[in-house]
């Protein structure tokens, strides 16, 4: 039982984690209706700033954000702009071209790190990376419960940015209806640009609250991206409540698998689950509660 | 006021509007009736800017708007009600209603217009915290409406409101417009509901095939022999 408890708990911390990667990820899909297979790699090229700036200014993981957030937020803007947005604006392309153009910048992006990094792991070490809080007989692993925390804060002022001022509305409003917004007076090529600076800058904070529990290597990209995927799949594509859902599942999911399985059957649980949810609940989770 | 002067209009190589010129005066309700795919529905989007045309000129007072961005036509007072609502079906209709506010004097007296709409609109009060796919077809027209409104408008644009109402909801809605012009409001009509519209507007235009093929006032045209036999079927 305790095991059983134990394993819930640290699989929701890190599945808060994988719901701001979702919910980013979610933002991308609703205003540009494209999968984002570069997810994970923006990620990545986050954890390596986030490294960086350990490793050479001493700069703490936490405190890091205030950087890679703005940073990755005018990377991805930069990409969409010149990359991405090109392309949407070419009626005769069809829109498949712009996920290949994802898995280029994706496939760009993990050799570019490769060359500067190598593909040696590399890892952080804080005063609080082996620290765990004792509750109960359960073991909070600190730098997780720092990370859920900034992860829900995260969460909280993105709704409100998206309920509550006019630019969250514009995006809203461009995801539901892009030639009403467009009527509305809003330039839908900007909300289309910001949208997937501030999905990429989710992205960005997640990286940086990760790197003090995961190891770091060019092949983290992919290998995100794949989460990513699995947890919009799961969340039943589009709805930023689904991805929150998804990201809790597909964390407690893993926790379990590592725990009952074997620690190395972590990431394959998840792919496991993204088999079993694509064939037998093609609409998500949000077919569960329906039924 | 508004001046539609010659213009052409292709999507990609299928041309739809030919030479199309019309005006609307400062309190007119000017109508523009035709067949499903004549072109109204393209006209309104040339002049919101959502379409480019490849020749001719849009004024509005004197001054050149023709290929000008959506986003500075709704500031400059001309706000285009698309066909068919397009209302943002998963936010309430209050946000609704924000998202015809987004800009200057109208975004500072938001809640002011909100207050004025409600006013022309009970129902639409009553739902305000309803999603806005979950009300029915005339609730929707009537948000759609008051979300043109909200952007302070001086010329409000509507593209088939009665499509798809019952007889009976289609009077409101018509009622509603001459209330909107009596508030100072220029309205430009686009219709296939050519006999009620033509009893009430000022003036109106047919579009044939994207060609204007007739004009003249509401009474004018309902005595044409063409417009007779080709819309209202005697
Ligand atoms: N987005 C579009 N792309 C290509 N052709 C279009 C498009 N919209 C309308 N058309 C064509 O343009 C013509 C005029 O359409 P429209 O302006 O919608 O007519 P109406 O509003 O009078 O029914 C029709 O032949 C229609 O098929
Ligand atoms: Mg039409």
């Amino acid at each position: 039982m305790e095991v059983f408890l134990q394993s819930l708990i640290s699989g929701l911390l890190i599945g808060g984690l994988y719901a701001i990667i979702g919910i980013g990820m979610t933002l991308i899909m609703g205003v540009l209706k494209i999968i984002n297979l570069a997810h994970g790699q923006i990620l990545m090229v986050a954890m390596y700033v986030t490294w960086v700036l350990w490793k050479f200014f001493g700069i703490d993981p936490y405190l890091s954000i205030f950087i890679t957030i703005p940073f990755i937020f005018v990377f991805a803007e930069g990409l969409s702009k010149y990359l991405l947005h090109p392309l949407i604006e070419k009626e005769s392309i069809l829109p498949e071209n712009q996920v290949l153009m994802t898995v280029g910048i994706g496939m760009v992006l993990v050799e570019l790190a490769r060359s500067i990094f190598t593909s040696n792991y590399k890892s952080i070490h804080t005063s609080y990376t082996d620290k765990a809080w004792h509750v109960a007989g359960i073991s909070l692993h600190v730098p997780l419960v720092i990370a859920f925390v900034i992860a829900i804060f995260l969460t909280i002022g993105l709704y409100f940015l998206l309920r509550k001022t006019d630019l969250g509305r514009s995006i809203r409003a461009t995801a539901q209806d892009k030639v009403a917004a467009t009527l509305m007076g809003i330039s839908s090529a900007k909300i289309t640009i910001l949208t997937y600076g501030l999905g990429s800058a989710l992205d960005a904070a997640a990286g940086s609250l990760l790197l003090p529990v995961y190891y770091l290597y060019p092949d983290v990209g992919p290998l995100f991206t794949v989460k990513a995927f699995v947890i919009t799949i799961l969340g039943g594509l589009g709805s930023t409540v689904g991805a929150i859902a998804g990201g809790l599942v597909l964390g407690v999911a893993e926790t379990f698998g590592a725990t009952y399985i074997s620690s190395g059957y972590r990431d394959a649980v998840g792919l496991v689950i993204f088999l079993i949810v694509l064939v037998f609940f093609p609409g998500g989770l949000k077919r569960l509660t329906k039924v | 006021m508004l001046k539609v002067e010659n213009i052409n209009m292709s999507y990609g190589d299928l041309q739809v509007l030919w030479d199309v010129s019309f005006e609307v005066k400062e309190g007119e309700i000017v109508v523009l009736v035709g067949a499903n795919g004549a072109g109204k529905s393209s006209v309104l989007k040339t002049i919101s800017g959502i379409q480019k045309i490849s020749s001719g000129d849009i004024t509005l007072n004197g001054e050149s708007i023709a290929n000008t961005e959506p986003s500075e036509i709704i500031k400059k007072g001309i706000v285009h009600v698309p066909e068919a609502r397009r209302l943002f079906n998963e936010m309430t209709v209050e946000e609704n209603l924000i998202m015809g506010s987004l800009h200057g004097e109208a975004k500072e007296k938001r809640y002011e217009t909100m207050e004025k709409c409600f006013e022309l609109f009970p129902r639409v009060k009553e739902r305000r915290k309803q999603l806005a796919g979950t009300l029915s077809g005339g609730e929707q027209q009537m948000v759609a409406i008051a979300r043109g409104l909200m952007s302070l408008p001086k010329i409000l644009m509507l593209d088939e409101p009665s499509l798809g109402l019952a007889p009976v909801l289609v009077q409101d809605i018509f009622d509603i417009i001459k209330g909107i012009r009596h508030q100072g409001v220029t309205v430009l009509l686009v219709e296939q509901n050519v006999q009620t519209t033509l009893t009430f507007c000022d003036r109106a235009y047919v579009l044939e095939n994207g060609r204007i093929t007739l004009e003249g006032t509401g009474k004018e045209l309902l005595n044409n022999d063409h417009v007779r036999e080709a819309y209202l079927g005697i």
